[in-house]
């Protein structure tokens, strides 16, 4: 049976996906996987007394996705795609845990978010059994959930011999506040989930409202203007900017090279406070809606913003100069956390993470939407994989996003930015919206049943593929080295819990 | 050596030299503002757009321990009445107080809002010692809370900061909306903060649930058990709304 295939916000009616045995759908999926496909969705969703299992593969050379499903009746278990592909082991950790259907072989089926609807009630995230050593020579360093610094809450678990990480274990689930199920709730206009959108991580706020509205006005067929667009992208890489420019502060903070750190900061309240003169908020909440944005960018703004851009990418370069100049900086960040390229592949990372390893994915280049459709996307990569590579990467896509932002300003129009948002949306469909976040790509996937009402939404955030590259990148090294880890990916938990 | 102190050059003084007068762009949404004439005739659009349901009509009421600053009400309303001014000083020491009715503007909200305490007064007014809690947060508030301490706002100048160690904290600041998977390690901080204590309830989700307050995943058994000093609103709060806040409630300057 073929799969069907689709594109970046093209809604499909559901009833075309094709449904296989289980046995076959596995085959089939590894089979492709070897042959440069990677997943980017595996859920499932309860249809009566059945749990019926949707796979969504990437096809980046041809901007494809390909997609099938399986349905489960009463059968308990199968045979884990894990064991074959490293890549599916959060998926089906995730799998399991909502609905207790077993992974045969699975290598190692650790709770993912000890979510409020997972099938097993009598698990407790508190009584988590870490990875242990027998070992006298080793000892363990545990971290969290309430960390030192004011970020949020996860713990990391050390094995260490001496100074050095042996094994680094990280559990998550204490941010967990059931958002995709309030996507559901109340079944009112899916439009008002936009605040919810903007809610499922604080940080990159205009990243996954623009993957939630690309969603809805897909289902819906609306065509939003050309204006609303420019804005959108403005508005993310403005995030991405920003939070490239934080992130790099943080990791001069940790090398405590404060001059660095003092200068990043400064730059960073500059450019966001930039977003709070277009539309009020320094995160840009309250900006982008189903059917465009609420705030347009007026001529005598666009010449404040320019203004501002060109004050940024002076002190960035000045700073980024300097910082990537010094042996201090230098000698702390080379070959520290090295993700090695065959690994970043092999655990399917995303995102700036993945570039910086040389693995060349980057949503707005494979599977392009908006304005990112218009021109041709340069990719970065880098050859290094260490945490230097991570922080560099920034560096590069902070100037890369400044010239995006400055391009997209030169084409507004100051024309109208809103179209009517209220068209019902198309019965028994699903669409798959994918979007670059500053962190890497952002997936939604929205169904809906023939009484048009949304029955299930799927979030995936970059840091569901990354933590385990974290853990992977402070293997051997020192245990001093792990805030700088930490920093150079800057993943997110509420993301990952949702 | 050169460049190092190019940039030292370059970077300035970034530090706004007066936290208690700053002001915010005029594009901010703060203080919601309700103006003294009549709603049309059954006319509910407020209340029903408001994702939160903070806003209550006959009489129009906000209730900015629920309300997320979106400013649909603002652009919905057919009458006009609701204005978010650019007024960022929106803490409050009792809960009732972040309720906004058209009696209420910025000046007499800036007398009524903050009881000043004239115990925390006597023992922290030099130095606070803070230590934050994120149940659940969205990292939102927890960014704008680190953005307290940077170069920008500078908060230490004041003596108020953030420690790594409730066991060296005057007092907690908790984010988010409560999830149940971190409730036993927030009251375990709790608990381990030498008396007396200050609790602080930062942004919308803390103070009230705000878009969680239904979901089952979320427990906020902790706040009806436990006092809170301080209501900041906000989503997120903005640095200069928690800095002032604190330094109204301890009675500075």
């Amino acid at each position: 049976m073929k799969w069907l295939l689709s594109r970046n916000n093209k809604p499909i009616d559901i009833n075309d996906i094709p449904v296989m045995d289980i046995e076959k759908l596995r085959e089939q999926a590894l089979s492709k996987c070897t042959n440069n496909k990677r997943v980017t969705g595996f859920f499932g969703i309860k249809e009566k007394a059945c749990v019926k299992l949707y796979i969504v593969l990437a096809d980046d050379e041809n901007s494809n996705l390909l997609i099938a499903s399986a349905i489960f009746k009463k059968e308990k278990s199968y045979q884990s795609f894990t064991k074959d592909n490293i890549s599916f082991h959060i998926f089906e950790r995730e799998f399991f845990e909502n609905f207790g259907i077993m992974p045969i072989e699975h290598p190692w089926l650790k709770p993912v978010r000890y979510s409020f609807n997972r099938f097993n009630k009598s698990d407790k995230l508190e009584k988590y059994p870490f990875f242990q050593s027998d070992n006298k020579e080793i000892h363990e360093v545990g971290v969290g959930p309430v960390h030192a610094g004011i970020i949020e809450p996860g713990h990391f678990r050390f094995l260490c011999h001496g100074e050095t990480i042996l094994n680094m274990e990280i559990q998550l689930g204490y941010q967990h506040r059931g958002v995709e199920k309030l996507f559901l709730a109340d079944n009112e206009n899916i439009n008002n989930k936009i605040y919810l959108a903007e809610s499922i991580a604080g940080d990159t706020v205009i990243g996954h409202a623009t993957a939630f509205v690309n969603a809805v006005e897909a289902l819906k067929g609306i065509e939003i203007k050309k204006e609303a667009f420019l804005i959108r992208s403005i508005a993310l890489e403005i995030e991405r900017a920003a939070i490239h420019i934080g992130d790099l502060s943080a990791l001069a903070n940790d090398i405590a090279y404060l001059t660095a750190n003092a200068a990043y900061q400064a730059i960073r309240t500059n450019l966001i406070n930039t977003l709070l003169t277009i539309c009020g908020s320094r995160f840009g909440r309250g900006l982008i809606r189903v059917g465009g944005s609420n705030f347009g960018i007026t001529k005598e703004l666009i010449h404040e913003i320019k203004q501002k851009l060109d004050k940024i990418q002076k002190d960035v370069e000045l700073t980024s100069e300097e910082f990537f100049s010094s042996p201090s900086v230098l000698a702390r960040l080379e070959n520290t956390g090295i993700v090695k390229f065959e690994d970043a592949k092999t655990i399917g990372m995303v995102g700036p993470a993945a570039r910086a390893s040389g693995l060349s994915v980057d949503i707005r280049a494979d599977h392009p939407s908006g304005i990112y459709t218009k021109f041709a996307f340069h990719k970065i990569t880098l050859k290094t994989m260490d945490a230097f590579a991570r922080a560099y990467i920034r560096y590069i896509e902070i100037i890369q996003s400044l010239r995006i932002i400055r391009d997209n300003l030169d084409e507004l129009t100051q024309s109208a930015v809103m179209v009517k948002p209220y068209a019902p949306v198309k019965k028994n469909s699903l669409v798959v919206s994918m979007i670059e976040g500053w962190r890497g790509e952002i997936v939604h996937v929205a169904v809906t049943d023939n009484k048009k009402r949304m029955t299930h939404y799927k979030i995936k955030d970059p840091s569901f593929n990354n933590w385990t590259g974290l853990e992977l990148a402070v293997k051997n090294n020192e245990i001093s080295d792990f805030p700088l880890c930490n920093k150079s990916f800057n993943l997110s938990y509420c993301g990952f819990d949702l | 050596m050169f460049d190092l102190l190019k940039l030292r050059i370059n970077h300035g003084n970034q530090a706004i030299p007066d936290i208690r007068k700053a002001i915010i762009h005029e594009k901010f949404r703060g203080l919601p503002e309700i103006a003294k004439k009549p709603c049309k005739k059954n006319c509910n659009v407020c209340k029903d757009i408001c994702p939160t349901k903070a806003i209550s009509v006959k009489p129009v009421r906000i209730d900015m321990g629920r309300c997320i600053f979106c400013g649909e009400c603002e652009r919905i309303c057919p009458e006009q009445r609701i204005k978010y001014t650019n007024y960022h000083k929106l803490g409050s020491s009792v809960r009732e107080r972040l309720i906004v009715d058209e009696k209420i503007n910025i000046e007499n909200f800036k007398k009524l809002a903050i009881h000043k305490s004239i115990k925390f007064k006597k023992i922290f007014k030099r130095s606070l010692k803070l230590r934050q809690v994120s149940a659940g947060g969205c990292n939102g508030c927890e960014m704008e809370l680190a953005a307290c301490s940077n170069v920008n706002f500078d908060m230490s100048r004041f003596g108020i900061e953030f420690t790594a160690s409730p066991r060296h904290a005057d007092g907690i600041v908790i984010t988010g909306p409560l999830s149940e998977n971190m409730s036993y390690a927030l009251i375990d901080t709790y608990k381990s903060i030498p008396e007396p204590k200050i609790i602080i309830a930062v942004g919308t989700c803390a103070i009230s649930g705000s878009l969680f307050e239904k979901s089952e995943a979320v427990d906020r058994d902790f706040f009806k058990n436990i006092k809170t000093d301080l209501y900041i609103p906000g989503c997120p709060v903005h640095p200069l709304t928690f800095i002032n806040a604190v330094l109204d409630f301890l009675n500075d300057r």
